[in-house]
């Protein structure tokens, strides 16, 4: 069994509000902070050995569903 | 006219949908997501709500469910499928309208009645509109901030895709009468062929004087005509 972590994030040309209502929130309460975007987590544990056949199937679940390539970008890592 | 209601687990104004024609003399069917679409349809709803959950992205689960199979075909073969809401963050989850919906600019959710600009009075859904009419139709959305890239943003205008845009009550396109951040004050769009159309506001509210309007009336009598017209004319 392996097991791929994705994240899914905002496209940088997309406003992310609650994103600047977190950052603004930390620059009120005194760090130095520059940017604050939100993104998505997921752990998506496969019933597959072979990590080549792992990564086609997560690059087209990302592209499919977890991520919408209108608005989103994603990335993942697989691990056993 | 068959009418065909799409009912997901989570939506919430498929029942408004169908009371509103049926006040306006129609029998609509309400149809379970799991169902697939049997018979010749002269309009598909898809209504508003939380279709499972709004997990993930508001609309992302329900556009794999059975009926949106049909729903795809039916729409790409040219019939007329009317997403409202909920509905039209699906319609754009399953590409068949461009752009997406985010976040709310403010964060807020907005519930509210709201000027819109009837900026396409030709269509199949809005022909007993006058262009550039100013109606107002109430908006019920946490999701409801339209985003497009400079290139789509760009073809709606040259294809005329936009058809509602929130206006302030002077009739203005300006910040002020934005509710969620749209871009463009985009509150509906429609397929490039016409016959698909998305929209964050609540027609169905508006049907009945009781429930505080009657501008959502046209809408639905518009497609009611324009089916009148079919059967008449075959046109």
């Amino acid at each position: 069994m392996l097991k791929a972590n994705v994240t899914v994030t905002l496209k940088k040309s997309i406003l992310d509000p609650q994103g600047s209502a977190v950052e603004k929130s930390l620059r009120s309460m005194g760090y130095p902070v520059e940017e604050v975007r939100i993104g998505k987590f997921m752990e998506v544990r496969l019933a597959e050995e072979s990590r080549e056949n792992a990564k086609e199937i997560i690059s087209e679940i990302c592209h499919k569903l977890l991520a919408n390539p209108v608005i989103e970008t994603y990335g993942f890592t697989i691990e056993e | 006219m068959k009418i065909g209601i799409i009912r997901f687990p989570g939506s919430n104004c498929e029942v408004d949908v169908w009371e509103a024609l049926r006040f306006l003399g129609r029998e609509p069917e309400l149809l379970w997501h799991q169902d697939r679409l049997r018979q010749a349809y002269d309009l598909i709803v898809l209504p508003g709500g939380f279709s499972y959950g709004d997990y993930l992205r508001t609309g992302a689960i329900a556009r794999f469910s059975p009926v949106m199979e049909d729903v795809i075909r039916f729409a790409r073969e040219g019939g007329l499928v009317l997403g409202i809401c909920n509905g039209f963050q699906i319609l754009t989850e399953c590409g068949l309208l461009p752009g997406a919906l985010l976040r709310n600019a403010s964060l807020h959710f907005r519930c509210a009645p709201q000027w819109l600009r009837v900026e396409r009075a030709d269509l199949p859904f809005t022909n007993l509109y006058d262009p550039g009419e100013l109606i107002q139709i109430p908006v019920n959305h946490g999701e409801g901030n339209y985003v497009i890239d400079e290139a789509g943003l760009a073809a709606l205008e040259s294809n005329r895709q936009i058809v509602f845009r929130y206006a302030s009550a002077a009739g203005e396109i300006n910040e002020a009468g934005n509710p969620n951040g749209s871009l463009a004050n985009i509150a509906g769009i429609v397929s490039k062929e016409g016959n698909i159309l998305g929209m964050m506001p609540h027609p169905e509210r508006v049907v009945e004087k009781i429930t505080g309007g009657i501008d959502g009336q046209p809408l639905f009598l518009s497609l009611v005509k324009t089916w009148e017209r079919r059967i008449r004319y075959g046109t």
